[in-house]
């Protein structure tokens, strides 16, 4: 049934739906921004220093008793939390007041009320002014990445208008999936960044391939209007995109279910992505083209 | 379009048997790969920390404290030439970085002026307020001198550490412009290096004052030219010792420094043996202060206030305190490395246990085999022989991947092999581009030759287009990402670049010569 559908001759009508979809992409950009403002990114500790212990036990602890035991030792917030199997145990401490020998106390310390035999797997401590630089570090990915793919666009579609609607796209995709990491709580850490960066570049890639049967159809200026011309042009790459779209999901579902729990954030918001970077792309970039008045040239 | 020139042909094979010809070596340990014959390839690409397990500390060097201690220096010169120029001065001292001083007549200003920036050399300018305040400032060159000096000199000492400590193939390398990475792979337990690492180790021998803290403490003030100083050792009976200010003798003599067993205590002791300066010195110290007690610092800390019983002039000595085997073996290694020139701090630090790193590599393997498995099965029911052009492309796309890791020696991490599963999806991508193209043309009546070609020449520039904006991506990614995001980076980049080559030269060969050969009436996609 499937590879009927992804047989079939697509004509759906794109460009009709484009203020649903303006519209629902503004209730969702509007969702993301109040809701990562007023719940927060659940941020570990990459951008906000501290430090964080993985530990596995070798059954299933109480975290009851483990959080009075950690909230005795007077070391400030913390937080406990399950990863990934009952056995396994995120605990994440705030940076310690003092220098890097109090951390390494706190960490000892950390270790003695814990069982003897349990296993520490991960153990790291990023201090306040690391995070902080590899905070802007991050935003100057993103934005650095935004403006050079624009400039590309903008110069091998020879027109401002595509390189503009691209990027909006692309923030409409790292806004929500802003959202998406704050309406989920997964940790926001450095792979986080990573993940944004590659949704904007699956997006993107998906644009293009849109743009591109555009640009194609316009030079051919067999389509009288940009209604039909846009219509054609998500139509023709549809069959395409939905292929991608599965063989990624696909490879991102393996990795999910298999990957381990420390990729696990990571897998789920590229999913995310995905979906998100494949529906802008044909809601949102192209018929934005039309909308910031792209005009088709009549002979 | 059947016409596939000799030399792409060629080109197309060799690029296929290369990286299969280079994926091999990673099947093979270190060892077994030396002993290999000569034209057998030799690169395998790393296993990151967060596989091999290991620890990765970021350290920052005080580099502040080293030009204080330069200004410091600079208003000791001052202090010197102003005296033995016999020029009244006042008010010196340092500023921060850069010192002050204030020139009391001005009838010496000139003289002063001349003798000071000759003394003080090239690379420290004078500034002269108000008629007679000196303001001395190190130029830029001799600040990132200092700076630099103070962070290839940690380096060296740090490397010593670490080696002598017995971690084996430690990564140390410079960062910025006051920073250090130590990789340590494969290590369990990162506490003991830490302290290692962590500790100035500044050995100073000074005098002990007879006051003791308690009537300092009664009188409420240290003797003149004194100054209280903690014991290492904080459950020891005595607490604090009043030393006096004169360094005696400081690390920097040191010859060797090795725990031992001392044989009429029984007890762990750290022998020392003194260079011949250092032994003259030592000599005379202990004869000028004999039955007065020594008080041996290390950062400040007192870690042994011996008496000296009798002159020692053969230049070795043991440093006895609370030691265990391992306390001692470690002090001994710090003085063997000798001392830092700034103390540092650790400002990051990553480890991961071997079992979650052997963990990791388990469920790569598994994720990346099924990812693989899935995508290859369905591709091959979407575009049968097609699919299975583009499935075998994909495998080659993986080889390469990971030939071009091993000969650029790259590493691999976990988010790295996510984004080697995540190519293999998007690597179909390309393939796919060219395949619904065709499929395109063929509806609209075209022969299956002309299908092909059409549909290639048509995908190429939407390909080349959607590609190189993932690129943009990546190499940002790379330029701004830091140790396991670089890994993911790199497999992303190496990826879309070798999955466009699989595309459109490897897939499109294949095609090539299934019509040649097979010739088929009609192509179904």
């Amino acid at each position: 049934m499937i590879l009927s559908f992804l047989k079939t001759k697509f004509s759906v009508d794109f460009y009709s739906m484009r203020k649903i979809a303006f519209m629902f992409s503004f209730l969702l950009i509007a969702f993301s921004i109040t809701y990562s403002i007023l719940k927060n990114l659940n941020f570990g500790i990459d951008f906000k220093g501290g430090i964080m212990i993985d530990v596995k036990f070798e059954n299933i602890p109480n975290i009851n008793v483990i959080r009075d035991d950690l909230g005795s030792l007077a070391l400030g917030n913390f937080e406990i939390q399950e990863f990934g199997v009952p056995e396994n145990l995120l605990i994440r401490i705030e940076k310690q007041p003092g220098d890097q020998k109090k951390q390494m106390e706190a960490i000892e310390k950390i270790k003695n009320s814990l069982p003897v035999n349990v296993d520490y797997r991960r153990i790291e401590y990023v201090g306040p002014k690391v995070g902080k630089e590899l905070k802007i570090m991050g935003i100057k990915a993103v934005v650095f990445s935004l403006i050079a793919m624009f400039i590309y666009i903008w110069f091998r579609f020879s027109g401002w208008q595509f390189g503009l609607a691209a990027v909006i796209a692309l923030f409409h995709d790292i806004i929500s999936t802003i959202g998406f990491f704050s309406l989920t709580q997964i940790e926001f850490n450095l792979s986080s960044i990573a993940a944004m960066l590659t949704i904007a570049g699956y997006s993107i890639n998906d644009t293009v391939v849109v743009f591109d049967r555009i640009r194609e159809n316009l030079i051919k200026k067999e389509n009288k209007n940009f209604r039909d011309l846009l219509n054609f042009s998500i139509n023709a790459t549809l069959s395409r995109t939905i292929m991608t779209s599965l063989t990624t999901l696909i490879a991102l579902i393996a990795l999910l279910s298999l990957g381990g729990e420390v990729i696990a954030g990571f897998v789920s918001s590229m999913i995310w992505g995905v979906v998100i970077g494949t529906y802008s792309s044909i809601f949102i970039a192209s018929p934005l083209i039309a909308f910031l008045g792209f005009k088709l040239i009549k002979n | 379009m059947l016409n596939f020139s000799k030399w792409k042909v060629i080109f197309v094979l060799l690029m296929c048997f290369s990286s299969i010809f280079f994926v091999i070596p990673n099947f093979y340990g270190k060892s077994e790969i030396t002993a290999m014959p000569k034209f057998f390839p030799k690169k395998q690409f790393n296993l990151g920390l967060d596989l091999q397990g290991g620890s990765h500390l970021l350290l920052e060097v005080g580099v502040n404290d080293v030009l204080r201690e330069k200004s410091n220096d600079m208003v000791d010169d001052i202090r010197k030439t102003l005296r033995t120029e016999k020029i009244k001065y006042a008010q010196l001292g340092s500023r921060g970085v850069g010192a002050t001083v204030t020139i009391k007549n001005f009838d010496d200003v000139a003289k002063a002026k001349q003798i000071l920036s000759k003394e003080l050399g090239r690379n420290v300018t004078i500034e002269i307020k108000n008629s007679t305040k000196f303001d001395f400032s190190f130029s830029k060159e001799q600040l990132d001198d200092y700076k630099n000096q103070a962070v290839e000199q940690s380096i060296e000492v740090i490397r010593k550490r670490v080696d002598e400590s017995g971690t084996k193939e430690p990564n140390i390398q410079k960062q910025g412009e006051k920073r250090i990475v130590v990789q340590l792979p494969g290590i369990k337990d990162p506490g003991r290096i830490k302290t290692l690492i962590g500790q100035t180790a500044k050995l100073n021998l000074h005098l002990l004052d007879p006051t003791t803290v308690e009537l300092a403490n009664q009188r409420g003030k240290l003797p003149p030219g004194t100054f209280k100083a903690q014991n290492v050792n904080p459950v020891a009976y005595e607490k604090e010792f009043v030393v006096k200010k004169r360094v005696l003798l400081t690390g920097e003599r040191l010859r060797n420094a090795t725990a031992t067993v001392d044989p009429q205590t029984g007890k762990y002791v750290v022998a020392f043996e003194l260079d011949k300066k250092g032994a003259k010195k030592f000599g005379k110290i202990t004869t000028d202060n004999t039955f007065q007690r020594l008080a041996i610092l290390l950062d400040n800390k007192v870690i042994s206030a011996p008496q000296i019983r009798e002159p020692i002039t053969g230049g070795q000595g043991n440093i006895s305190g609370n030691f265990t085997p391992e306390s001692a073996n470690d002090l001994a290694v710090l003085l063997r490395a000798g001392s830092l020139p700034a103390p540092i701090k650790i400002i990051e630090e990553r480890s991961v246990g071997p079992s979650l790193g052997l963990d990791s590599i388990e469920s790569g393997k598994k994720a990346l085999i099924l990812g693989f498995t899935l995508v290859i099965v369905f591709m091959f029911i979407r575009y049968r022989i097609f699919g299975l052009f583009a499935d075998i492309a994909m495998i080659f796309n993986l080889l390469i991947i990971i030939s071009v890791l091993s000969l650029i020696e790259g590493t691999l991490t976990m988010p790295g092999i996510a984004g080697i599963v995540l190519t293999v999806g998007m690597a179909v991508d390309a393939n796919v581009l060219v395949f619904e193209r065709i499929r395109e043309e063929l509806d609209s009546g075209r022969s299956s030759l002309n299908s092909i070609d059409l549909g290639y020449k048509q995908a190429f520039k939407t390909i080349i287009d959607a590609n190189l904006t993932t690129l943009i991506a990546a190499i940002l990614l790379f330029n701004y990402g830091s140790g396991p995001i670089k890994g993911f980076a790199v497999t992303l980049s190496i990826g879309i670049l070798s999955s466009m080559f699989s595309a459109l030269m490897l897939t499109r060969l294949m095609i090539v010569f299934w019509m040649k050969k097979v010739q088929p009436k009609e192509i179904v996609l």
